[in-house]
């Protein structure tokens, strides 16, 4: 049986037209992926990395230069099957007014099964359902513009998840909120993968990538890193020298570990930090 | 007097309608020339209204704004004069760009302001240096540049009207580590340089503490609190409950005071805190021998 | 200032107006206009005031509103006045000075368009005043989706409503936004003559279209995400529905139409 999706040494170039003689700019280096069902997988890697191109290659927006993608087992280049892929894979990105299309809020959420031909009956109950998963139904009825940052994010999440996806990729979703939005999408997104949604986040926020079960780390093209949060983050220094933070608790241990005090190195938590460093500075008292 | 002062300032949106809002409630401020202020306060608290007065973008609907002494709107015909005291960056300042090239669009502020070509010159090459764009990238179109030089570019613009105050509305908004530290750093560098008054509005109150000295906290329009850095992560607890970010180290350290390690200090920094435990664990073996 | 504007305005109701199936609305409005025009005298159009009246009082919107929309158009009611007024030189005079003459006809087809132009609006603003932009285009839609057979763009033609309705808002505030921020680089966009402000205006213009085109790709691709493909085999979340008080309100404007072509007849005045 194959995975849920598979990325397979992909190949991916923008070609900048207006440069004379046009010029090939590589973006994505043979990478591979594999995703399981149901896991919640953070893309880390500064502007520039590749992360948002690979996050385009799920649902066939990008389309590999070599290399394949899968979903299911259906590959994007597949023209019949794009819309079987779409609704699988869903998409958020990081601007929430520039993906709201309505000017009702169900009607917006409504907006991808209106696409796909589904009856009106069960549209209506799909749409209240994917409100009520974001907390959003009792604005149904507002226009989406007088809402705030973290609020519009819900619905074009909502939107997503009307389709019934299997798997929703989020494209630096929380990096024009405030915190309160922040916590608001954080809360969605845990809620969603526990839901059994297979989620693919791609952020530069350490925070957020540390509620993930597996990091891949993204520079220059390629993967330099895949494993899970605490793994991935005890490696501060390969972190900081790709332009990436470190949760504040990793990069204090890391520092006091350098001054010669025996502290374990894959902290990422604040209770862990608080439970160490309790224990270093009261025990033997 | 300080550089910047308010009286009773208040500011109403949308007065005589139901949709009456007070942004800006009786703040009375007083900020000292040459200071680096962090301004934090969650969507909403009045903060970009608040700084829209300072250079007269906004009237006050009751109370003063006075810059440099000078009370703003007593007299119409000093409004544009004053108003070239103090230089607001806007928060996602890339997207006012227009010119053909990096060089003009710096120069737009300087040019209104009716400065010679030769002082133009010298400013634009002068805050490119600052703000770390090569001279190469001056005859660019400010549209070919990245998402991080478009920023600086734009930065730039407003630092070569050489403000006597620089506020900026949230400048890393958006950007990634690297790219926020850049502007930070920047911005530390220039307000050393040029010993101008720098404004920082943020909600991240990580960035605040790396950069600035004073903090002044806006709550539903109100001033919140007004004072040095310490004290105001002094009340870490109630920052977080109005919805800023505490950084996290900050609440390490008030979660291990409040399990009984004792400190006096108010942690903001990884370098602060890593001080910290070798001090405590110093005194520990002490009380330990 | 710039938040003033008023287009398309849509006052949320409960009233028999508010509910009238939206297909119904429009062809009452297109009937409705077509009234205006067949009147030829004051006793047809009459017969549109009443009609107009009818709509109005129903709806429960405000007097002040209707009177509201007339204003942007006041100047063209004027003008078409004394152009009416001064031209038309046939019939009896009444008053004379130099080379202005002005007669009894002419006085007569400058009140007749005036209040041609007066109902007019007020219908067109009722039924924007009482039908939301979004069923409005939903209308629209499905009104002229019959034309696809002849490959009108019907559906192309709503989507197109909907995104500018649902942007205008936003780009509105951008506006003001940029505005603030050029301002603050010291540019002066309220005085000088008039190529001086048009010129003022290129660093407001020009980030408004670069946000406007960056806008139009995310919106494209967050779309084409949700599976848009154009019109074919589209569903909708609100079905519409026509209930007996649209066919009375039809039956209503058929008898008023009727009515003014037998006045038209009989009492041409």
């Amino acid at each position: 049986m194959s995975e849920f999706i598979e990325i397979k040494d992909v190949v991916f170039s923008y070609v900048n037209e207006y440069d004379d003689p046009p010029t090939k700019n590589v973006v994505l280096k043979g990478v591979s992926l594999e995703i399981k069902k149901g896991e919640f997988v953070a893309v880390l890697g500064h502007n520039g990395s590749g992360k948002s191109t690979l996050a385009k290659l799920l649902n066939a927006i990008n389309l590999p230069e070599s290399g394949e993608v899968l979903i299911n087992g259906m590959n994007t280049a597949d023209e019949e099957r794009l819309y079987d892929i779409r609704k699988t894979v869903g998409m958020v990105f990081q601007n929430p007014d520039n993906q709201i299309v309505a000017t009702v809020v169900e009607e917006d959420v409504a907006f991808a099964l209106e696409n796909i031909g589904v009856e009106p009956s069960e549209i209506r109950r799909r749409v209240d359902e994917a409100l009520e998963t974001v907390g959003m139904y009792s604005y149904r009825e507002h226009a989406p513009h007088k809402l705030s940052g973290g609020q519009k994010q819900r619905i074009a999440i909502a939107g997503v998840l009307a389709m019934q996806p299997e798997c929703i990729v989020m494209d630096e979703p929380t990096a024009m909120l405030d915190p309160i939005g922040r916590r608001e999408i954080m809360n969605t997104i845990k809620q969603l993968n526990a839901a059994g949604v297979t989620i693919v986040l791609i952020t530069h926020y350490m925070d957020e990538a540390a509620m993930a079960g597996r990091v891949v780390v993204m520079d220059n093209g390629s993967i330099i890193a895949d494993d899970t949060p605490k793994k991935v983050f005890s490696k501060a220094e390969m972190l900081k020298s790709v332009g990436l933070d470190v949760p504040n608790v990793t990069e204090l241990t890391h520092a006091l570990i350098k001054e010669g005090i025996s502290l374990p190195d894959d902290i990422i938590s604040e209770d862990e930090c608080v439970e160490c460093l309790y224990d270093l500075l009261k025990k033997g008292e | 007097m300080g550089i910047i002062r308010t009286e009773d300032l208040t500011y109403v949106y949308g007065e005589g309608t139901p949709f009456r809002k007070v942004a800006v409630d009786g703040v009375n401020i007083d900020i000292d020339e040459g200071e680096i202020v962090g301004i934090i306060g969650h969507t909403g608290s009045g903060k970009s209204t608040l700084i829209q007065h300072f250079n007269g973008l906004l009237k006050p609907t009751s109370g003063k704004v006075f810059i440099d002494g000078e009370e703003l709107f007593a007299d119409k015909s000093r409004l544009k004069e004053i108003r070239f005291k103090v230089g607001l960056v806007f928060q996602y300042p890339e997207y006012q760009l227009f010119e053909e090239t990096v060089y003009k669009d710096i120069a737009f502020g300087p040019k209104n302001m009716g400065l010679s070509d030769d002082e133009v010159d010298r400013r634009i090459k002068e805050t490119a240096r600052l703000v770390g764009l090569k001279p190469e990238l001056l005859d660019k179109s400010p549209f070919e540049l990245s998402g991080g030089q478009k920023r600086r570019a734009a930065i730039a613009g407003v630092m070569a009207m050489e403000p006597k105050v620089l506020i900026l509305d949230e400048p890393t908004a958006g950007l990634d580590p690297h790219g926020r530290d850049r502007i930070l750093g920047l911005i530390k560098e220039y307000h050393a340089e040029k010993g101008t008054t720098v404004l920082l509005v943020s909600h991240s109150m990580e960035d605040v503490a790396k950069t600035v000295s004073k903090i002044l906290v806006m709550n539903d329009a109100k001033v919140f609190m007004y004072s040095d850095r310490s004290s105001v992560f002094a009340r870490s607890e109630e920052l977080s409950a109005m919805g800023l970010t505490v950084p996290q180290v900050t609440k390490v350290f008030d979660r291990l005071r409040a399990m009984g390690i004792e400190f006096q200090d108010e942690v903001f920094s990884i370098d602060y805190a890593k001080g910290l435990v070798l001090r405590l664990l110093e005194e520990k073996r002490k009380n330990l021998d | 200032m710039i938040k003033d504007i008023t287009i398309g305005q849509f006052f949320p109701g409960q009233s028999v107006i508010h509910r009238l199936d939206p297909r119904m609305k429009l062809l009452i409005t297109v009937l409705y206009i077509v009234m205006l025009f067949i009147a030829k005298g004051f006793s047809g159009l009459g017969a549109g005031v009443i009609f107009m009246l009818i709509g109005f009082l129903l709806s429960g919107i405000p007097i002040k509103m209707m009177l509201k929309s007339v204003k942007p158009i006041l100047p063209i009611i004027i003008f078409t006045g004394i152009l009416n007024l001064f031209f038309i030189t046939s019939g009896n005079i009444i008053f004379e000075w130099k080379f202005i003459k002005i007669t009894d006809n002419g006085l007569r087809t400058m009140a007749f368009m005036a209040i041609r132009i007066i109902l007019l609006i007020f219908g067109t603003s009722l039924l924007t005043y009482t039908t939301s932009p979004i069923t409005l285009t939903d209308a629209i839609e499905r009104v002229l989706s019959p034309l696809k057979i002849i490959k009108f763009p019907a559906h192309e033609i709503a989507m197109m409503m909907t995104i500018a309705l649902r942007f205008i808002p936003t780009l509105i505030e951008e506006t003001d936004k940029i505005m603030s921020a050029q301002k603050a680089r010291g540019a002066d966009l309220e005085s000088g003559n008039l190529i001086r402000r048009a010129k003022a205006l290129i660093p407001i213009l020009i980030p408004l279209f670069v946000s406007a085109f960056r806008r139009a790709e995310d919106l494209a691709l967050a779309m084409e995400c949700r599976c848009y493909r154009g019109g074919e085999g589209r569903t909708r979340l609100k079905q519409l529905k026509t209930a007996p008080r649209d066919y009375f309100a039809l039956a209503l404007t058929v008898i008023f139409i009727a009515a003014i072509i037998l006045l038209n007849r009989y009492s041409p005045i």
